[in-house]
């Protein structure tokens, strides 16, 4: 019989927001790309909440960003509210979230890919590995059909043997009732990758034109919306916002889930699949929170041409009789119509210690994974995968180096590191404070981290390069001179800090004194800085931070150096960690799962002791 | 880490004739320049030459600590091929650690286990076939300072800083569970909520700080008490093993009044003795007093030598001690073995053996009364029965015979690890001073960020601060234990 047979350099399985992310990073730097997809309608799908960003994500799409990737102009299209989170803390916890079309935003990232030379996209279930001599050449269709590739990028989601459930009820699909992927786990495991099995969930959607929003709070966006993109103009995201619902559940809510506790499939046992404890279903909050009297629910619209509001805060797999009743005992929700109901889902993942820091797996070379196929979870995180997978798969057909970002460098370095480094028992989100440099790491200057690297791997600009250059000489020469100029004690100096409730001067002090008083800052001293030239509100913005938190970032950058020493001593990947002595043998365990790369990553392993770091440290020399 | 200026005491952590504190690492005469004065002169000794002995004081402040001999050397010719000090001082466990404190206040870190070794391995100056060697001494010595260290930390210091790194811990996480779901969690109020919490404590921290400086001579040996009735030749066992006339030896029953201490060594192993007035019934204040004392001792003491007459029958004043006994590990002397024997080992035996049946029936009736005050699982089982037996040793503290049996027994003892120095009540171990000072700052710093009113998140990095500092003496890790704590106490979430 006649197969297809076609030669490509990449092969991306899966189209969600890794997936995208990888195929335009191949694509763009050059590589014949085919992405893979179950079904072409549902490119960048949305099937959980309709938000992207929020605390440490907000930072993901960012860097992604600033390395060139999709993710944060695609919202700044297709958004219809935004907020800054945290304002009223530090500038390294300021997170953006925007709240996104769901709709718009699958058929804009559709669009894109579909402009982008050198890729294709493809329907069809990529059903098996084509591996020789611990080297992935190929992938086989479920049609039959075989594709030949130099590299290949597994970004299944929560697809493979996928589960939905709730109450009794199970349906053997994807999210949404789409079709799962039912064959690429044996092949797999035939090749020795180990697999494990997760769990999520999702609330109901319900018919916006059923619910009473004067019983819930209305929450608005932010005034002035600020852009995800550094290359979005922020003129062009000044749109009309739709508003987002804050109502709460109460005790006969939790009643009717305590009732109904027994016909859950959670606590029945009928779930296998490991859950996130981050993001809790409300019969597991009901029942690790029992104290608490009431739970947060947001009411948000999942898109402008739909009527379907996500309830946020209430995800289930109860009984669809009793989702009914535990939805419409919430205030405003009283006559509510579920239009799609709440369900968990179980999927296959893998262990992510098989692979290395760029994401290629250890012992099928060529064979690169990234997002919830990698123990993740999240459209951010998957995104941030996405586009390193992708850049380490075309710098492999490339013969360059792999591109990895430490845990010192960016948000996307400490989710890798994590992944690859810890045994994972739950889907993984980001959070800021798994970051140990945060001040470092913030989301204002992930352009200044990472484009430089953007622009060496070629998915940035030379424009924007230059524009980036250009904004760093101005940063630091306006550093330097807040840091030497000084201003005296004359009365217009004394009024202003007079006005400002700051002390005022006994003698002349510099700009950059005043600048870390808490009640000053480097904008508010425009009045009395004569001297000062317009600078662009970005520039201003760092020139404000490095002043102002100087004390702390030197802080964090010394014990960078002391961490990057650590990096710095590599293990060489063929180490026979059975012939290193005096190991413990828990020690030699974790080592052989997860095979650092450096001491720095060996230490952070659990059940690695500081001795036995030492031993390792001996024997590599 | 690899890189930084270490110190550590590289003699014998016991009483020798002088003790060497070293120093290795890139800052190592960047801190002996802030700390070293010399006996005549100015200059200062990093500009010295290499491989040159220095004579004069470290100061701690303007306070002569000891007077010291520094030898100065220049990587790479020395052991670790760093720069490396070395200052001998007068021996004396007490004096060494007062330099090594002074040491670290002044930017060198405690040493881990095997670092002087494993940085000389490093650097090349041990050559590959001694590699495994090596290794085995690091991980051994790791497993013995583990065993030490936890050793060294029991009962209510373990418990107390335990509590205070879960308080700053639960701080900490409602903190970052506030910044990662701003909409679930407010922190309005928070910061002067925990305000005067973090000044208590630090308070705290300090207070355990201090225990480690007050105890420091105390704390550095096995407490020994030597008990027994008047006139039993207390005295003159311990001017026997001091090996010389300390305390006042008479024929007069209840000449040592008060207690003495002494230091002294037995085969590397410190032993601060307590010699304590002979316990009686006595209408003498004076004599009270000082066996009030002897009581107090006992009760903290780690090891009892109780010496009885062999001259003279058993009464009820032996009775008494052997009753003060209980739950003490001892060692019994039955002293003027050059004198006719009247009692006997089995005497005594049979007579410890007595006043544990009767305590024990005794215990039956108080039970409730005094409840444990520790929830130590060896204690009850101690109650019933004493483990181990005491032995029981023939002497003459007069002639000197049947020392060495006491000295053998002694060692035996220690190595079997039955001899431990017990201390609850204090920081011993010089590491865990160390950290809680680390500690300590930390929580200054969230003070003095609360009130420069910079925002939360700028607090809880010097919060994980003092509890990666604090786990580190408990043996826990802050980074996972505060992800589980976020989702352990708080509702987060979609």
């Amino acid at each position: 019989m006649k197969r297809v047979e076609e030669w490509v350099d990449v092969v991306v399985v899966g189209a969600g927001h890794a997936g995208c992310e990888a195929a335009l990073a191949c694509a763009r730097l050059g590589m014949e790309t085919i992405l893979f997809t179950v079904s072409a309608d549902s490119i960048a799908m949305m099937p959980c909440n309709p938000n992207i960003g929020g605390s440490s994500k907000g930072h993901l799409v960012r860097e992604v960003d600033a390395l060139g990737g999709e993710m944060g102009k695609n919202i700044d299209r297709t958004f219809i509210q935004s907020k800054m989170l945290n304002l009223s803390k530090g500038p390294a916890v300021h997170s953006l979230r925007a709240q996104a079309d769901k709709a718009e935003y699958s058929r804009s990232m559709r669009k894109v890919l579909q402009e982008t030379e050198h890729l294709k996209i493809r329907q069809m279930e990529v059903t098996e590995l084509i591996v020789e001599d611990g080297t992935l050449t190929g992938v086989r269709t479920y049609s039959g059909a075989v594709y030949h590739c130099r590299a290949c990028i597994l970004c299944t989601g929560t697809y493979l043997k996928a589960r939905c459930i709730y109450g009794d009820v199970s349906t053997y699909t994807g999210p949404n009732g789409l079709q799962a992927a039912n064959y690429l786990t044996d092949s797999l495991k035939a090749n020795g990758v180990k697999m494990y099995r997760f769990k999520t969930g999702t609330p109901a959607r319900i018919d916006g034109r059923s619910i009473d929003f004067s019983k819930m709070q209305e929450q608005k966006g932010d005034e002035r919306v600020v852009p995800f993109s550094f290359e979005t103009d922020p003129a062009s995201v000044q749109i009309p916002q739709v508003s987002c619902w804050l109502t709460y559940t109460n005790e006969d809510t939790h009643r009717i889930i305590r009732e109904n506790l027994d016909r859950s499939p959670l606590y029945s046992g009928m779930i296998e699949g490991t859950g996130p404890r981050y993001c809790p279903s409300i019969e597991d909050k009901v029942v690790k929170f029992a104290d608490k009297d009431r739970h947060q629910v947001f009411i948000e619209p999942e898109g402008v041409h739909t009527n379907e509001m996500y309830v946020g805060g209430m995800s289930s797999s109860l009984p669809e009789d009793v989702q009914l009743a535990m939805y419409r005992s919430v205030a405003g929700l009283e006559h509510a119509d579920i239009v799609r109901n709440a369900y968990a889902i179980e999927y296959d993942c893998i262990d992510a210690r098989q692979l290395d820091l760029s994401l290629e797996f250890r012992n099928i070379r060529g064979l690169f994974s990234a997002g919830q196929f990698n123990g993740s979870s999240g459209y951010e995180e998957a995104a941030a995968q996405g586009i390193i997978a992708g850049i380490n798969a075309a710098r492999k057909i490339q013969g360059k180096e792999p591109l990895i970002l430490d845990r010192s460098e960016a948000y996307i370095g400490v989710l890798i590191d994590d992944l690859v480094t810890k045994e994972n028992h739950e889907p993984y989100r980001m959070m800021t404070s798994r970051a140990e440099y945060r001040l470092l790491l913030r989301q204002d200057n992930a352009d200044l981290r990472l484009t430089p690297k953007g622009y060496e791997v070629g998915l940035i600009s030379e424009e924007r390069y230059q524009r980036l250059l250009e904004k760093e000489r101005m940063i630091q020469e306006e550093t330097k001179r807040v840091k030497k100029t000084s201003v005296g004690t004359e009365e217009e100096v004394q009024e202003f800090l007079r006005s400002q409730e700051s002390t005022e001067l006994r003698s002349s002090a510099r700009l950059s004194e005043l600048i870390s008083r808490p009640e000053l800052s480097y904008q508010k001293l425009s009045v009395i800085d004569r001297e000062r030239k317009e600078l662009p509100e970005e520039v201003q913005e760092q020139v404000n931070i490095n002043i102002k938190y100087e004390g702390y970032l030197q802080r964090q950058l010394k014990q960078v150096e002391q961490f990057k020493k650590m990096e710095a001593r590599k293990i060489p990947q063929d180490i026979d960690y059975d012939k290193v002595p005096s190991l413990r043998t828990e020690a030699r365990q974790k080592l052989k799962e997860c095979r650092p790369s450096s001491i720095g990553q060996a230490s952070r392993i659990a059940g690695v002791s500081p001795a036995d770091v030492s031993l390792l440290m001996i024997y590599i020399r | 880490m690899q890189g930084d200026t270490i110190a550590a005491i590289s003699s014998a952590a016991a009483d020798s004739g002088i003790g060497i504190v070293r120093i290795s690492g890139p800052d190592s005469f960047a801190v002996i320049d802030r700390i070293y004065r010399p006996k005549k002169g100015s200059r200062k000794l990093s500009e010295k030459k290499s491989h040159t002995i220095h004579y004069g004081y470290i100061m701690d402040g303007g306070d002569v600590v000891d007077e010291v001999l520094v030898m100065i050397m220049r990587g790479p010719g020395t052991f670790t091929a760093e720069d490396t000090v070395e200052i001998d001082c007068h021996g004396g466990v007490c004096a060494m650690r007062k330099i090594l404190e002074t040491v670290i206040k002044n930017g060198a870190r405690p040493a881990q286990p095997g670092e002087f070794t494993r940085r000389a391995f490093l650097n090349g100056r041990i050559d590959l076939s001694q590699a495994e060697a090596v290794m085995d001494v690091i991980q051994s010595k790791n497993e013995y300072a583990l065993k030490n260290s936890v050793s060294q930390l029991k009962g209510s210091v373990r418990k107390e800083i335990t509590e205070l790194r879960g308080q700053i811990l639960y701080h900490t996480a409602y903190i970052e569970a506030a910044l990662d779901d701003p909409e679930h969690i407010s922190l309005d109020g928070y910061k002067e909520k925990i305000e005067d919490e973090i000044t208590e404590i630090g308070e705290k921290i300090r207070r355990l700080i201090s225990t480690a400086d007050n105890g420091c001579i105390l704390k550095e040996g096995i407490r020994t008490v030597i008990v027994g009735r008047p006139n039993a030749g207390k005295s003159s066992v311990l001017n026997a093993l001091l090996g010389e006339e300390r305390a006042i030896v008479t024929e007069v029953a209840g000449t040592t009044r008060d207690t003495l201490e002494e230091t002294i060594n037995l085969n590397g192993i410190t032993l601060i003795i307590t010699d304590t007035a002979g316990i009686r019934e006595t209408e003498d204040i004076v004599e009270k007093i000082g066996i009030g004392r002897a009581r107090e001792k006992l009760e903290n003491a780690d090891l009892v030598l109780y010496v009885a007459d062999s001259s003279e029958k058993l009464d009820e004043n032996d009775a008494a001690v052997i009753r003060m006994l209980r739950d003490k590990k001892g060692i019994v002397l039955l002293n003027k073995s050059d004198l006719e024997t009247v009692t006997t080992r089995e005497m005594i035996e049979a007579m410890i053996e007595r006043e544990d049946e009767k305590a024990e029936e005794a215990d039956g009736d108080s039970c409730g009364e005094n409840p444990p005050e520790e929830e130590d699982a060896g204690k009850p089982n101690s109650r019933r029965k004493r483990v181990p037996e005491y032995p029981v040793i023939s002497i003459s503290a007069l002639e000197g015979t049947g020392i060495d049996l006491l000295e053998e027994k002694l060692k035996e003892m220690f190595y079997q690890g039955e001899l431990s120095q017990d201390n609850e009540v204090c920081i011993t171990n010089m590491r865990h001073k160390a950290l809680l000072m680390d500690a300590a700052e930390s929580l200054e710093r969230v003070r003095e960020s609360i009130s420069l009113g910079m925002p939360e998140d700028f607090l809880t990095i010097d919060l994980m601060g003092a509890c990666e500092a604090l786990g580190e003496i408990t043996g826990e890790t802050a980074s996972e234990d505060m992800i589980n704590e976020i989702f352990g106490k708080f509702c987060l979430g979609k």
